[in-house]
């Protein structure tokens, strides 16, 4: 059972599953948004090659921020939280599981489909394999440190909006190291250095992030 | 102590924000009682039985399992308990009987067999999206029939449930009580069993409204 | 842990210190002497650093702007651990007024950053030519600022105060392992961007007759931010013990305290 680490992580992956429609919704987003770029700036390959991997990276950033939210919030509604927080078991473990699912259902593919978004805004060839290298890491980094700020604000109305505020600074050594990770290969620097320093805040994130979550999540019955 | 009881709760204070929710709560289970919290609406009913079941930390005052405090004995204690609270925790895209399944990962008991049981025989594979308020609470309920828990805590267990559904879930307790069990319940409802108890929460009213 | 805090002496003091009640009616005793020694130093500071200290052999006057925009820069970063440490004790001690501290800090240090990043912005038009420059130390205290707006937000989002306490402290802690990363990578960000500009380091050895002004300046923002933080908390101590009899007698004209 891993302490709750792989039940939780197989019910969130079945639950997406079922609702696949709302799951696919940050992929979606993810997607059309890139294409607000070469409509907004300029469709010359030049330009846009010069800008794709900051732009991949802010946009994915979003798409994951933008699917954060319900992290928790659902299980707080139905009363699933509540049975979670008197499980004997340690807290952080099956709240681990549920951000794996979370970045298989997200980060995971937007990892995937970002050649797509690669050929779209003419990334160079040099760039492929470090964007999926830096997207896996860091997208596993950002659904980790989301969920500090799911869970802080998972009893709160309208707490989507905060949430963005509260996590987004968070977000910014990932989104600079990430997108370094891209812009080094391109530029025929070597792109391994960046990339273990986000390997570094993932190894962190993983080892924090679940007891900060928790910690958290136990506040939601006090309000 | 010799005669310990399972449960004893002494002086059990709880703080809402400097507002007294309540104060000094003394309150012991044995094995084999039914205890039934009563009070008015906003009288903390609710909040005791989460205090009980560890979901909110007392301001003061202990709670303690079969004579360990439950701070202890936490796994042990969690381990031996069973809450149901006002929602259901049931998945809406999950089947019931995958939902009951989930909850009660672990036990040996089929969950066909239990929701057969609490009168959903047609609903067992059927998504809970489908089903009505007194059907989920009654997937809830389900979780009684397979659960080894030794003390169950059941907030509000009537609500959206039917005379025939009331029948049931006095039924459950009664046999759970003969097992030696033990049930903290809070409930409006006078119940048709033996040998209840009842413990009535009085609404604290100084500092309030003011 | 109530009853061996009770039994060991030592630990009474830090009991003390945790009565909200104490802490208003001791601060208030400090708080004179310390607005009078935050006024004294600030006054000197300011009349020495911009009348008497000499000119700066490249920027000429501008530079003396230094003698605000440094001290507030360092207390907006102090105040963050301030309020972190106090969140801190809060969630571990359990003590209310730890956290009072801690709302007191965060408008107090979200102000600071705000006229770092404003002093900043006036300093730079004279030795950059532009209000804001994508530089790392402008850039990180831009971060520290969103930091200090999460937690202001976060902390009036929720509907009890306990909880909104601890959400706080949580975010602060998590946000204070956050901040040597952040500085570290906008610095290394900015170190792969740099622009090809005027790069204005603070000369490494600063002149004596510069520096002594800066460090009463240092020390007076730290006398001024002491008092800052305590007419805060206490003002958050009289609305959260608003019901308490003491607070209604000191309302209903007290002895002053």
């Amino acid at each position: 059972m891993h302490g709750g680490f792989s039940a939780y992580l197989r019910r969130d992956l079945l639950l997406a599953y079922r609702r696949r429609g709302e799951a696919a919704s940050p992929l979606i987003f993810f997607i059309m948004v890139s294409t607000l770029i070469p409509l907004g700036i300029t469709p010359e390959s030049g330009r846009l090659a010069e800008i794709a991997p900051g732009i991949i990276w802010v946009m994915a950033l979003l798409a994951t921020l933008l699917s954060t939210d319900g992290l928790f919030a659902n299980d707080y509604q139905d009363g699933s939280l509540e049975q979670l927080l008197i499980s004997p078991q340690l807290l952080a473990m099956p709240v681990l599981g549920k951000v794996t699912a979370h970045w298989m259902v997200t980060g995971l593919p937007l990892t995937l489909v970002s050649p797509l978004l690669g050929v779209m805004l003419s990334l160079p060839q040099e760039g492929y394999l470090p964007l999926l290298a830096s997207l896996a890491l860091g997208t596993a980094c950002l659904s980790l440190i989301g969920a500090v700020g799911a869970a802080l604000t998972v009893s709160l109305r309208r707490g989507g909006l905060l949430l963005s505020l509260l996590v987004m600074p968070l977000y910014m050594p990932v989104i600079i190291f990430g997108s370094a990770t891209v812009q080094s290969a391109i530029d025929g620097f070597v792109w391994f250095g960046p990339l273990a320093i986000l390997g570094a805040m993932l190894a962190a994130a993983v080892a924090l992030c679940p007891l900060a979550s928790a910690g958290a999540l136990r506040l939601a019955s006090i309000n | 102590m010799p005669n310990t009881s399972l449960l004893t709760v002494e002086r059990l204070c709880f703080e809402r924000d400097d507002c007294n929710v309540f104060e000094q709560i003394d309150l012991r289970v044995n094995a084999g009682d039914i205890v039934q919290i009563e009070g008015i609406n906003g009288s903390g009913k609710t909040t005791l039985l989460r205090l009980l079941t560890t979901a909110l930390q007392p301001t003061s005052g202990t709670i303690s399992y079969s004579g360990q405090s439950i701070d202890l004995c936490r796994y042990q204690y969690l381990s031996d308990i069973l809450y149901l609270g006002h929602q259901p925790a049931v998945k809406m895209t999950l089947t019931a009987a995958e939902n009951l399944r989930w909850m009660t990962a672990g036990s040996s008991a089929c969950p066909e067999t239990a929701l057969v049981a609490v009168g959903l025989a047609g609903y067992v594979d059927v998504p809970c999206y489908s089903l009505s308020a007194g059907q989920h609470r009654r997937v809830a309920l389900a979780r009684l029939l397979m659960t080894d828990a030794l003390v169950w805590f059941l907030d509000e267990p009537f609500t959206a449930i039917d005379k025939q559904g009331v029948g049931f879930l006095e039924n459950c307790m009664r046999d759970h009580v003969k097992r030696g069990g033990a049930i903290v319940l809070s409930s409006h409802q006078d119940l048709r069993l033996d040998g209840v108890r009842k413990y009535q929460l009085m609404p604290h009213t100084d500092q309030r409204g003011l | 842990m109530n009853r061996l805090l009770n039994w060991s002496p030592s630990w009474q003091w830090f009991h003390r210190l945790g009565s909200p009640r104490w802490f208003y009616q001791a601060s208030g005793r400090w708080l004179p002497w310390l607005s009078l020694l935050a006024l004294t130093l600030l006054l000197t500071g300011l009349v020495w650093g911009l009348g008497f200290a000499p000119q700066d052999a490249k920027q000429g006057n501008s530079f003396r702007i230094i003698y605000l925009h440094v001290p507030v820069s360092f207390l907006a970063l102090a105040g963050y651990y301030i309020m972190a440490i106090a969140g801190a004790i809060g969630l571990i001690w359990k003590m209310k007024l730890s956290y009072m501290v801690m709302k007191a800090a965060a408008p107090v240090g979200a102000a600071l950053t705000f006229l770092a990043l404003f002093t900043g912005a006036v300093w730079g038009k004279p030795t950059w030519g532009t209000y804001w420059v994508w530089d790392a130390r402008v850039t990180s205290m831009l971060i520290l600022l969103f930091l200090y707006l999460g937690i202001l937000a976060l902390q009036y989002a929720f509907h009890s105060n306990e909880a909104g306490n601890k959400a706080s402290a949580i975010l602060a802690l998590v946000g204070t392992a956050n901040i040597p990363i952040i500085y570290k990578s906008v610095d290394w960000w900015y170190t792969l961007h740099q622009p090809a500009t005027i790069k204005l380091t603070s000369a490494p050895s600063m002149h004596p007759d510069m520096f002594a002004p800066l460090l009463v300046m240092i020390v007076g923002f730290y006398c001024f931010y002491t008092v800052a933080l305590l007419l805060f908390t206490r003002a958050e101590i009289l609305r959260r013990e608003r019901k308490s009899v003491w607070v209604r007698e000191l309302a209903l004209g007290g002895p002053a305290l």
